[in-house]
């Protein structure tokens, strides 16, 4: 018999681009119970249920719901919710407005952010942030999601055929035994950890190349203002008339070497040029940007998994939310350049691991 | 619009040719159109081209590399006994000093614009008289598109080779041949660049050639590589996203744009995203959390420098992390990086360093070439010589023929503001004869043979630096008086004298430029430029005279050695070997007086020296291991200078070694440098003296007195670049002392060399104020026995 906790039940991930929400919606409560809610506590539960938008940028990913999940004795619905962390102040506002702070619950969060806004939220929002690790968070949060699968499917899968847009297929990949695994974290930056039990693990390395530069870089290129924006553009160009090819150099394979001609010698290569800066779109400069982000972390993800030898390696992350391009070539890439040593799988609900490690921490403390 | 000469002279424009006031700079990525408005100096670079053979040509994105082989005829004095056969004529010199001709092994390399390749070609065309080359090696990206102007203007068959096996080959050859080559680059330290001691053994390491994209490869033997990896964020993505983000179209301006940057503004870092408490993690709070992350907003400007700079760490940085992530997997501690993108630029030396000690917690060196830049011309050269097999002599740097690192670097000359329109040289001198390492030395690895790093050490680099200033005009009327007959003598000593004060002018600005910079490679310098416009032994004549003088006191010297009791020979014979080491016409103090008193001699020069207890003084020890110990079994001498001190000196030192049972092998130079006797004068005068004293003759006769030669033509001494045959005679005859003597050899060099056996260093010094920074006068002695401990 579990110490009862109060609701609401919340999980906050702050991260360098977006704040990412995970709230339990209890699906059975009794009648005593809803006599006993707070009027506050209702209210909040409605407001999140009721929307899939907050305000002008928050979302709730209402395909990643989990639904009639049971978590701590309680019947329920998991919801995911996203906004830019630009707007942090807003939600620490409306927090404060809603008379969060005179619920009887702790608001955990993970995340840089946790750190950074901690003083806001004392100050406006009245509320006490309990700070949680990330790797921490994210961790845990990979394993239970992955554990009670996605709605009678599977959490985790993969690509068959990567590169063929006939045949390229997604299919469930049973994690059941998961370890070792890298986990890839794609975010602003990406972090790189090597997992080898349920509290063994370590951080391998990061790169500061990840989503926010695939982001930041499609901004000044091509003056886009959204990540889905940019995206967009990165679907329709063409990345191989800003890159130079290996075969833009040596006319086909690079045999000496064992390197295609296909493979990019060097991202932006054919920038140099004058006459071929003025002959590029914004959509071949936003899928060069993409695919240069991507090769390399798939690179990096590589060659740790190589020194670690681990070769299952699960990307997750923000950045690859409806980012298929991205994946499909993780994907092709992982197995090219490993000779089919690697594998790269991927979850569902990519970014909001972290915010569910969290929830999960508030449910674990006393 | 001006072509200046840039070679050595720093910053010292060379009006020799001009260029017609059209525009047409090349720079940038140098595709535009090729530039025929300059004309050549012919004696100034793609010197010897009547003789060149063997040529190979490297052709980058924008710089071309010439490559060639050519024999250099040049004068040398030669010295032979007189005839004796029947007359009895009573000669005033010992011997006969004649000057002839030689021919030496060259190789030139030349790096300039692509833009000049027409005009270039076309003045080798015209040049080029002497050769049965049929083809050029050519690689390098541009070796496709310049092949039909190859062939056409020069009327040799292009002959492609492998980009990468040219850049291995080169790469070797320049880490087995060029002492100080490798240097680590330390941007906020006194001393920017250093140099590394060569490693006998140079496997395996990882080269990282950062050129449009990136190449890893793991050099494991002479010929065997492996590609391991790469990467596509390379050069070309600075400079094409560089490009397109700031508008700003050469990379040169790029970095520049960078070097005046701040990246905090556009990259997202840790503390960024955290706020202050950034602990948590262990991270530092400025660590890049996300490249670009803040110019992920559609409504805010950017600096260009802002932009460039974190573009610059954007790329840096993942190398690095790539570079450092191979080098694990294949557990190699060092890695060598070359291309364009780092070539001669601190800017990327710094970030590429920085990344590298970062992301390998230190455990990962990351190291630079001096001729980074030559190594794909070099290779590309060696694939055509194999019949020459240069792999297997060594091969020296012409200090005089060569530019030195970042003579043409745009941050170092800011005045300087374009790299345009110059011409970087390097030449290689092929060495008569093999070069190893002394068997005696302690520990080959870290072996440094000069005491003082004038690179390091400011106060003394402007003492040594302005002290070879002054010194030049006396070297330079020494060097046209020593050629009388010659008509052209002052002109070319005028030559001499005006180009090593460039060279004093280049070291000034950058030291570095060669290497470590110390006082061997300041009196080097000097004798390849002495060299260059032969006058290939100055001193020969005063050698000549002074051996004839002193061979005529051998006699009496060695008579009153003979009357004295053995304790009191043996401090005479050092005081004598001491006294001989004043007469020294390298040291200004002593060439002054040389100069002034004729009468100076052996007797006055003992007067001079300092009394006991000398500065360094072990005397009493070595005197107790005479005393009490066994008879060495053989001796090692390296000889200093002709006349007095190697006669009235070391043939008395040598006479009592080998008459207390020690055999003795006396090593001089095998070229002239200053008045150091060279290996020819100590045969003759060997022969000279023997034909006087019974004890060295039969010790000649029986081999227990060996003359070898060093290998080397310096004042001073390197003990890890010694002839092969002396190396060998060495291990032997089981050699278990070595006497160095000499203010170049035991103080400059060696001062601090450890070995495996005995060894005795001995020299005045006689330059005061290196004596006072040793702590005492000038003419002080420093006699330092040493015995390895176990």
């Amino acid at each position: 018999n579990k110490k009862k906790k109060f609701f609401p039940w919340f999980g906050l991930d702050i991260g360098g681009t977006l704040v990412k929400l995970v709230y339990f919606e209890p699906k059975d409560i009794t009648a005593e119970e809803e006599e006993e809610e707070v009027e506050n506590l209702k209210s909040i539960r409605k407001y999140l249920t009721s929307n899939v938008a907050y305000g002008s940028t928050g979302i709730r990913d209402v395909h990643l719901e989990l639904k009639d999940l049971t978590l701590c004795g309680r019947k329920g619905n998991l919801h995911f919710i996203r906004f830019p962390t630009h707007d942090m102040p807003a939600f620490i506002q409306m927090g404060s407005e809603k008379h969060f702070s005179s619920l009887h619950t702790t608001l955990c969060a993970t995340g840089g952010g946790a750190y950074k806004f901690e003083q806001d939220f004392r100050t406006m929002g009245d509320l006490q942030l309990q700070k949680l690790d990330e790797l921490d968070c994210l961790i845990k949060g990979v394993l239970y999601i992955d554990s009670v699968g996605f709605n009678g499917h599977s959490e985790c899968y993969y690509f068959e055929n990567p590169t063929d847009s006939e045949k390229c297929e997604k299919l469930p990949f049973n994690l059941e035994n998961p370890y070792p695994l890298l986990l890839v974290n794609i975010g602003s930056g990406v972090s790189i950890l090597a997992v080898y039990s349920k509290d063994n693990y370590k951080r391998v390395t990061g790169t500061s190349l990840g989503g926010g530069t695939f982001f930041g870089l499609c901004c000044l290129l091509t003056g886009c203002s959204t990540f889905e924006e940019a995206l967009e553009m990165a679907s329709r160009g063409d990345s191989t008339k800003v890159d130079k090819l290996v075969r833009d150099i040596y006319g086909g394979d690079y045999e000496r070497f064992g390197l295609p001609g296909w493979a990019v010698a060097s991202s932006f290569g054919n920038m140099v040029s004058k006459e071929k800066r003025e002959s590029v779109s914004k959509e071949d400069l936003a899928r060069a940007t993409l695919i240069t982000i991507t090769n390399n972390i798939g690179s990096i993800a590589r060659m740790c998994a190589l020194n670690e030898n681990i070769n299952r390696v699960v990307f997750v992350g923000n950045f690859l939310r409806i980012n298929t391009i991205s994946m499909r070539l993780l994907a092709y890439a992982l197995n090219y350049w490993s000779k089919g040593q690697l594998k790269a799988l991927f979850l569902e609900h990519e970014g909001y691991f972290g915010a569910v490690g969290a929830l999960l921490e508030l449910l674990d403390t006393a | 619009m001006r072509i200046y000469l840039h070679t050595d002279e720093a910053g010292q424009e060379r009006g020799a040719f001009k260029m017609a006031a059209r525009g047409g700079r090349g720079g940038g990525s140098g595709h535009g159109s090729l530039d025929k408005s300059i004309t050549l100096p012919p004696d100034e670079i793609f010197r010897n081209l009547e003789n060149a053979k063997r040529f190979a040509i490297d052709i980058g994105g924008s710089l071309t590399k010439l490559a060639y082989y050519s024999t250099v005829q040049h004068k040398v004095a030669r010295v032979r006994s007189f005839d004796h056969s029947g007359k009895d004529i009573e000669h005033e010199s010992p011997y006969e000093v004649t000057v002839q001709e030689e021919i030496t092994a060259r190789l030139h390399f030349i790096k300039f614009e692509n833009t000049y390749i027409e005009t270039c070609l076309d003045f080798i065309k015209d040049h080029l008289v002497n050769t049965e080359t049929k083809v050029i090696k050519a690689t390098g990206g541009g070796a496709y598109k310049f092949k039909d102007l190859i062939e056409k203007k020069l009327g040799l068959k292009v002959d492609k080779e492998d980009v990468m096996t040219c850049l291995i080959k080169g790469c070797n050859f320049v880490l087995k041949n060029i002492p100080h080559e490798v240097f680590a680059y330390q941007k906020d330290s006194d001393t920017e660049f250093r140099f590394q001691t060569n490693h006998p053994n140079i496997f395996p390491y990882l080269l990282v050639n950062i050129g449009s994209g990136v190449s890893i490869v793991k050099v494991e033997m002479e010929d065997k590589f492996e590609w391991i990896g790469g990467s596509s964020i390379g050069g070309g993505t600075f400079w094409g996203l560089g490009a397109l983000l700031t508008k700003t179209k050469k990379f040169d301006e790029l970095l520049q744009l960078a070097s005046k940057g701040q990246h905090t503004n556009v990259d997202m870092l840790v503390k960024d995203v955290y706020g202050g408490a950034y602990q948590t993690l262990g991270l530092s709070g400025n660590l890049i959390a996300s490249s670009f992350g803040k110019s992920a907003t559609a409504d805010k400007d950017f600096s260009k420098e802002d932009m460039a700079k974190s573009l610059l760490h954007m790329i840096s940085n993942d190398i690095g992390q790539l570079a450092c992530l191979y080098a694990k997997l294949h557990n190699l501690d060092k890695i060598y990086f070359g291309g364009f993108f780092i070539r001669g630029h601190p800017v990327t030396m710094r970030t590429i360093t920085y990344s590298i000690n970062f992301f390998s917690k230190g455990e990962v060196q990351a190291l630079f070439l001096r001729h980074e830049g030559y190594l794909g011309a070099i290779g590309a050269f060696l694939k055509g010589a194999e019949q020459d097999n240069p792999n297997q002599y060594s091969w020296g740097e012409n200090y005089a023929g060569s530019s030195g690192l970042m003579s043409t670097s745009p941050d170092l000359c800011p005045m300087q503001r374009t790299r345009s329109g110059t011409f970087d040289m390097f030449e290689m001198d092929r060495l008569e004869r093999p070069l190893v390492n002394l068997p005696l030395l302690k520990d080959s690895s870290t072996y440094i043979p000069d005491t003082v790093d004038l690179t390091d050490d400011a106060m003394a680099r402007k003492y040594w630096l302005t002290c070879f200033e002054e010194a030049l005009d006396g070297v330079a009327k020494r060097a046209a008086a020593s050629q009388p007959d010659s008509i052209d003598a002052v002109e070319r000593a005028e030559k001499f004298q005006q180009k090593y004060w460039n060279k004093l002018q280049t070291l000034r600005q950058q030291p570095f430029a060669y290497g470590t910079l110390t006082v061997r490679s300041l009196l080097d310098t000097r004798e390849h430029c002495l060299n260059e416009f032969n006058f290939p032994d100055p001193y020969s004549k005063i050698k000549q005279k002074e051996n004839g003088i002193a061979l005529k006191c051998f006699q009496g010297v060695i008579e009153s050695l003979d009357s004295l009791d053995w304790k009191e020979r043996q401090l005479a014979l050092v005081k004598g070997l001491l006294a001989g080491n004043v007469f020294d016409w390298g040291a200004k103090a002593v060439s002054d007086v040389l100069e002034s008193e004729t009468q100076f001699g052996f007797e006055e020069a003992k007067s001079k020296l300092q009394e006991r207890p000398w500065l360094e003084d072990s005397y009493d020890e070595w005197l107790d291991r005479l005393k009490e110990g066994p008879p060495h079994k053989c001796a090692l001498i390296f000889a200093d200078n002709s006349g007095i001190d190697i006669i009235l000196g070391v043939f008395p030192f040598v006479r009592e070694l080998l008459s207390s049972g020690t055999e003795v092998i006396l090593a001089c130079n095998s070229g002239p440098a200053l008045n150091d006797v060279t290996y020819s004068e100590s045969l003759i005068v060997a022969e000279k003296i023997a034909a006087m004293d019974s004890v060295i003759q039969s010790a000649l006769k029986e081999e227990r007195l060996l003359l070898v030669q060093t290998g080397s033509s310096s004042p001073c001494l390197d003990l890890s670049r010694l002839d092969k045959g002396l190396a060998m005679l060495v291990r032997e005859r089981k050699t278990d002392l070595v006497i160095i003597e000499g203010m170049g050899r035991a103080i400059h060099t060696n001062y601090y060399a450890a070995l495996k056996c005995e060894s005795l260093k001995l020299a005045v010094i006689k330059n005061s104020w290196l004596a006072e920074r040793l702590g005492g006068k000038i003419f002080s002695v420093i006699f330092k026995y040493e015995v390895p401990r176990e």
